[in-house]
């Protein structure tokens, strides 16, 4: 075949971190603290709740309703109208996906244009800026930036966006702003103060707010993750998007929601049914029976959603002291599923990296030399950022304590 | 317990949700310019749906539902009990390989490779996707863009032009057309593509032909000498091939399936789709995959990882070992991708009789399962239906059925483009991967048809 094949959307977005670091992680087979998913399993209920599905009638497995499982959004927005404080229509504000990242998809597809222009808060989940370029838009970043040097052990909550800063990125161009909190990789959980900054610029000029919240059940130290489409002024303009597969340790399930005014969310819907048309029954059914179980014992110490967050804040005080005691300068998340750690003490000698970034470079040499697997963090910054970022590594700590301490045990056999 | 007094006790939320109330009513009122937020161009007009429109009309309980292509007979025992304990196993609940589960892909290649007689890489030349569906969004995500035509032959699943349309590309339409003569029987064999015309829709442009074999809706499985036909312009015209084949296993006695991949010339420039959900009766699970030549399947896995980079991992590691299983009873009656499709033949030849006791025309169909039916002779008046004034005959007589018959149907005309509507308007679309009782149930309306 001559001439050119491919379509020119997918120029430029076919390098993929993930891709390229699970396989070496594989291949090595190292102890990989690198792609985010547990390697325990599912609460019981959860899993219980699935079987039950599988074995229930032949209606659940065949196709359901498109935008969502009827149970699944009617159990959800029973569960969110609670939190959110405003009365979420099952039918019209809400979307079922395969994956939040699913959601984003369909909402870059559905509501970004050629030329449009997405404001993008570094460090960011990396697949923002290809679905961006993907719909023709144009990522404009702004870094989350550290508030100043000093000896204690950083926080994420050090690391602040400058309102200066963002507001001069907007331009009359700019369709929305994406937003992660708690935010991958980093862990920050923005403050009220500081989404309402955010949620200010959004009504003055007008944007939407894309606000990918997937590890919004993992909190830590009492730090208490705020939804900004509660805000005032907010619901109407803003898609909040869940995965059901970080709420539940179900990452293999890959069920997730976007929710939000039904006039933004009906365009998602058209997009996702172009693309998908639905998704799988039985596992839409098990996170409905989830989510009515949670909606009972909320707030109390029987629910996932505590339980969760107190054993991972264990490993995350665990594996962050190991780090500092070996060099490895950690900055303390104060939610989410990863620690990322500074490694500009270590210098690597490996010349078949030579031409690539000082992170990237210490994650192959670690997997290969050391057999533990993170991932680099420049992966997560714009080009035109990476290099004021290239210092560091991330960590997963959403593992069994065998693994934990398998990672340990390399740690601190690193100076030998 | 009081719901607002449990919620402000549940300290993480209790800072921000106390004072919402108050603000949240002034902001709403005060309300929003939402003038920039707009959608974007790509999605314009694909919001109308046949689906949504029919499946909430036939979802009144007391509806025979011969509509949505959707079995209500249940899956093979050893598929559901093989999910229950996938869901058991740790690692099956968490993320996989992105283009798929290994284990799938492996037995993808297997099944596919004896079916084509060639090998296939199973991490190179298979993608694993949601639905059959899914594997038509990355092929034209990844192929088709802005100033490439498509051929579409019609009657097509309603599908495939908006999905060329948000690719950006125009859809250019051609009808099977019914062969002249008086017949007793009318099959999908009939119906047959012009080659003079369908050589008259490839030009420069022409990025791809997208073609059905079994077709949905007609049920017409291609032949080898009409398949050549499409390869030999496509090969002429350096043009792709997508096949859609979700129906492959699904076909009758005296016909065979043929891949138009496997003709000469063709492997490198065909995108072959299948579905677990048609294979196994289990369209709720939505998985399918997409086979082909390394130089394609590549850019439909860049599309893959930047849409939703995986499918459900259980659901893969389950259809995989159905895979496994009837891999080693083809050729057996045993082999659910022959007992299945033996199931359906006498399902087919039930409905067929009494359509045809009623006095209407069913068009047999060699594969798949739906068949058309052709309801000229029933003479309906439906000029009461002014609210549909403009709708064509097939959708209105769909929606006087589901009201005044209690069977529900489809419409044909929602698988062809304008010009075509009226070849096709007195056609309405029958599913019959029901079971007995559904069938029973549809008989008895039928033989009621012409009282009161």
């Amino acid at each position: 075949m001559s001439g050119r094949l491919h379509a020119h959307r997918t120029d430029g977005v076919d390098k993929n971190v993930w891709v390229e670091f699970t396989k070496l992680a594989a291949d090595y087979k190292a102890v990989n603290l690198g792609q985010g998913f547990p390697d325990f399993s599912p609460p019981k209920f959860v899993q219980e709740a699935f079987c039950k599905a599988v074995n229930g009638g032949p209606l659940m497995h065949q196709y359901t309703r498109v935008y969502g499982h009827p149970s699944l959004v009617k159990s959800l927005s029973k569960f969110f109208s609670r939190i959110v404080g405003h009365e979420i229509d099952p039918f019209e504000d809400v979307l079922v996906t395969v994956g939040a990242y699913q959601a984003l998809f369909c909402a870059f597809q559905a509501l970004v244009d050629k030329g449009d222009e997405v404001i993008i808060v570094e460090p960011f989940f990396d697949c923002y800026q290809p679905m961006v370029k993907m719909a023709g838009g144009k990522a404009v970043y702004v870094p989350l930036r550290p508030k100043a040097e000093g000896d204690t052990v950083e926080s994420s909550g050090d690391w602040v966006l400058s309102p200066e800063e963002l507001s001069s990125k907007i331009t009359s161009r700019t369709k929305a702003i994406v937003i992660n909190t708690p935010n991958n990789p980093l862990g920050k959980v923005y403050k009220t103060v500081e989404l309402q900054m955010i949620a200010d610029l959004c009504i003055k000029h007008d944007m939407l707010c894309i606000s990918d919240e997937v590890y919004e059940w993992l909190t830590y130290d009492g730090a208490q993750h705020v939804k900004i489409a509660s805000l005032p002024g907010m619901w109407e303009r803003t898609i909040t998007i869940g995965s059901a597969g970080k709420t539940f340790s179900a990452t293999g399930w890959k069920v997730g929601w976007a929710m939000g005014s039904g006039n933004v969310i009906k365009h998602l819907k058209a997009a996702h049914q172009m693309s998908v048309f639905d998704c799988a029954t039985a596992a839409q059914e098990a996170v409905a029976q989830g989510f009515e179980r949670e909606y009972e014992v909320f707030g109390t110490p029987e629910s996932y959603f505590q339980q969760l967050p107190a054993m991972l804040q264990h490993k995350r005080n665990k594996l962050a002291s190991c780090l500092q005691s070996v060099g490895l300068q950690p900055i303390m998340p104060e939610g989410g599923y990863f620690i990322i750690a500074d490694i500009s003490s270590f210098k690597v000698n490996d010349q078949s990296t030579e031409d690539e970034p000082d992170d990237f470079r210490f994650v192959k040499w670690m997997i290969k030399e050391k057999g533990l697997a993170t991932i680099p963090v420049s992966a997560f910054y714009s080009p035109e950022h990476s290099k004021e970022f290239n210092k560091y590594i991330r960590f997963c700590f959403v593992k069994e304590d065998s693994t934990l301490d398998a990672a340990e045990d390399i740690l601190r056999n690193f100076s030998q | 317990m009081n719901i607002a007094r449990h919620v402000l006790n549940c300290t993480k939320f209790a800072r921000h949700s106390a004072n919402i109330n108050c603000t949240r009513k002034f902001y709403t009122s005060q309300h929003l310019k939402m003038s920039r937020h707009t959608h974007s161009k790509r999605i314009a007009g694909l919001d109308k749906n046949v689906w949504v429109a029919f499946t909430s009309l036939a979802a009144d309980p007391s509806v025979v539902n011969l509509g949505q292509g959707f079995p209500d007979i249940p899956p093979p025992f050893y598929v559901k009990e093989a999910l229950a304990k996938a869901a058991c196993v740790d690692r099956m609940n968490q993320y996989t390989r992105g283009f798929g589960h290994p284990s799938l892909v492996k037995a993808l290649s297997q099944v596919y490779g004896k079916v084509c007689e060639r090998q296939i890489d199973p991490l190179k030349e298979i993608l694993v996707t949601v639905g059959g569906y899914g594997s038509l969004f990355s092929t034209m995500q990844g192929l088709v863009e802005e100033g490439d035509e498509v051929i579409i032959i019609e009657p097509f699943f309603d599908c495939y032009v908006p999905m060329v349309r948000m690719a950006g590309a125009k859809p250019v339409l051609i009808p099977l057309r019914l062969k002249p003569g008086k017949r007793q029987t009318i099959t999908s064999a009939d119906w047959f593509l012009d080659p003079d015309e369908l050589s008259s829709k490839f030009n420069s442009k022409t990025k791809a032909i997208i073609i059905n074999t079994p077709n949905n809706p007609i049920g017409k499985v291609f032949t080898r000498d009409e398949l050549q036909v499409i390869a030999d312009l496509c090969i002429k015209h350096d043009t792709l091939c997508f096949s859609d084949e979700v129906y492959e296993w699904l076909i009758y006695r005296g016909h065979h399936h043929i891949k138009i991949a496997t003709l000469p010339g063709m492997w490198d420039r065909t995108i072959t789709i299948g579905s677990a959900g048609k294979t196994f009766s289990v369209t709720g699970w939505k998985l399918g995959w997409s086979v082909g030549p390394e130089h394609l399947i590549k850019h439909l896995q860049t599309v893959m990882q930047n849409t939703l980079y995986t499918c459900p991992t259980p659901l893969q590691a389950t259809v995989a070992q159905g895979l496994l299983l009837n891999f080693e009873l083809m050729g057996q009656p045993e082999c659910y991708f022959s007992s299945l499709a033996e199931e359906l033949e006498g399902k087919r030849d039930r409905m067929a009789a009494i359509l045809q006791e009623v006095g209407m025309t069913p068009v047999i169909p060699e594969g798949g399962y739906f068949m058309l039916v052709d309801v000229t002779s029933l003479n309906q008046d439906l000029s009461h239906m002014v609210d549909d004034d403009d709708a064509a005959y097939d959708y209105k007589f769909v929606k006087w059925m589901i009201k005044e018959k209690k069977l529900a149907a489809i419409p044909v005309t929602a698988f062809v483009g304008d010009e075509s509507k009226k070849q096709f308007e007195k056609y309405i679309r029958l599913c019959f991967i029901k079971q007995d009782s559904t069938l029973d149930a549809a008989e008895a309306i039928l033989k009621n048809w012409s009282k009161i």
